[in-house]
């Protein structure tokens, strides 16, 4: 705690990290794979980011949910897309996503859990559709649905009722905004806009937002202040007067 | 108001909480874990249940994890831990199976997880069974508990459900079983072990290590041998 103007009275608590307190699920079908998530974020009990986005980009083919600390999630995710780059670069390949599994996994279990990432991943290779779930500790889970994030108990609910093999696609988005639909009704640090991204051989569909919420509220009046509505009481004139002016020559790439 | 605002306040705090406890622990695998030995090969067995915490993140875990071609590891403890253990020992055994050309031997592999579960033994939660088949001594189980020590058995239990099955794996386990006796055997002896211990559930996975290869099999929570329970 700080304390204000020097008093006991005004202490003011340090700002926690942004938390995606969040809810994201994944559903593999019949072409290829959905990714949902909300899109709330919360510092503590405020909402501060209302149009958070929580799947990530890792590769053309690959696409990640993460929940967990919002800096984590961002920046492991940022690295591993960078380093899948490097990786299709130097190989002519397209990466697999066993292997952005194997990077993240690596990385997390060397951090021994102090990365707060929990993540889903899904994307379609040339060995077909996959979805895993990498934890912070580094454990690794491969399924063929799964939500995580704070809402994941009312998500898990309606995937684990109505998910079946081979979906189609109409079907596999339905579940998933479902799902995440539950998380956001039960969950309080989940809410506003419901994000899909469909992935399959032939491209992905990142819908943004798939559902909005109906609670969009627009502001009802106009917070600028005229100019004039505060009094000028008087002015004075400092004149500012030049005493000495050097000049500096800097060596840059150009000169000779 | 301001009654409603504190009760709404307090609500959220545990909700924050609870997501906070549920953030706080790592998979773990409490779970129940076999392996027998027979005349030619191991029979493994294990239950599918992940739990963090109280929530099940997965309840079709596959722990009988494949080190190499005829050698396979039951993995028990912290999830994250026994995978790290499981590929590193992956990988130092195919390349000591390369250098030497040959297909490595149970006891080696046995060996490795020792070492590191031994080394890291402070960091590490991991209780693993190491089983498999080597052409030298035939089907071998060796166990490799919490703290690094190392044993071969002809019967092995693993994991938090193991201590309820104590009784029934010593006095129902015979020397010289076969292959289809060993089955039924570890499959009962999961079963007693998943209706007991919260921690283990979900189906029972097998398989059969043998010079012939490796059977892979599951049965699921309805197929699983009835016991009558008061």
């Amino acid at each position: 705690t700080v304390p204000v103007n020097g008093s006991e009275e005004g202490k003011i608590k340090a700002p926690k990290p942004m938390k995606t307190g969040t809810t994201i699920a994944g559903v593999v079908y019949k072409d290829g794979v959905v990714l949902g998530a909300d899109t709330r974020a919360t510092s503590e009990e405020v909402v501060a980011d209302k149009m958070c986005a929580k799947i990530h980009y890792i590769a053309p083919n690959i696409y990640c949910c993460g929940a967990g600390t919002a800096a984590d999630t961002e920046k492991t995710t940022d690295m591993l897309s960078s380093n899948l780059t490097i990786f299709s670069m130097n190989s002519g390949r397209n990466p697999r996503v066993v292997m952005a599994v194997n990077i993240l996994q690596d990385m997390l279990f060397r951090y021994r859990g102090m990365i707060g990432a929990h993540l889903i991943l899904g994307g379609v290779d040339c060995t077909g559709s996959h979805l895993y779930t990498v934890g912070p500790y580094g454990s690794m889970d491969k399924v063929p649905y799964l939500a995580m994030g704070s809402g994941k108990l009312p998500a898990m609910g309606i995937l684990e009722d109505r998910f079946k093999g081979n979906m189609d696609l109409e079907e596999a988005k339905a579940l998933v905004s479902d799902a995440i639909h539950a998380g956001i009704m039960s969950d309080l640090a989940s809410g506003n806009n419901i994000d899909l991204c469909v992935i399959t051989k032939e491209g992905v569909d990142y819908i943004r937002p798939h559902r909005e919420s109906i609670y969009n509220y627009k502001r009802q009046a106009k917070y600028k202040y005229k100019p004039g509505t505060t009094p000028v009481l008087n002015k004075t004139v400092n004149q500012l007067e030049l005493v000495h002016e050097t000049v500096q020559m800097m060596e840059t790439a150009g000169s000779s | 108001m301001l009654q409603l605002c504190l009760t709404v306040h307090t609500f959220f705090n545990l909700a924050v909480i609870t997501f906070f406890y549920f953030s706080r622990k790592s998979a773990s695998f409490y779970t129940s874990i076999m392996a027998v030995e027979f005349e030619g090969g191991v029979v493994i067995g294990a239950d599918s249940r992940t739990t963090t915490g109280a929530y099940i993140a997965n309840r079709v875990t596959d722990k009988l994890t494949p080190i190499h071609e005829r050698i396979f590891c039951c993995r028990s403890g912290s999830a994250a831990d026994t995978q790290a253990i499981a590929d590193a020992v992956t990988y130092q055994l195919g390349f000591h199976s390369i250098e030497l050309d040959e297909a490595p031997l149970v006891q080696t592999a046995a060996s490795l997880f020792r070492e590191m579960c031994y080394r890291y033994r402070e960091e590490l939660m991991a209780g693993i069974i190491v089983a498999g088949w080597d052409p030298r001594r035939g089907g071998q189980v060796y166990t490799v508990p919490v703290g690094g020590m190392m044993t071969r058995q002809p019967v092995s239990v693993g994991g938090s459900g193991s201590s309820y099955i104590y009784g029934y794996v010593d006095s129902n386990y015979r020397a010289g079983m076969s292959k289809e006796e060993c089955l039924k055997f570890t499959a009962e002896a999961l079963t007693l072990a998943m209706e007991r211990d919260g921690s283990s559930g979900g189906v029972v996975r097998l398989a059969v290590v043998s010079e012939q290869g490796v059977e892979r099999q599951v049965i699921l929570g309805n197929q699983l041998p009835k016991f009558s329970t008061v």
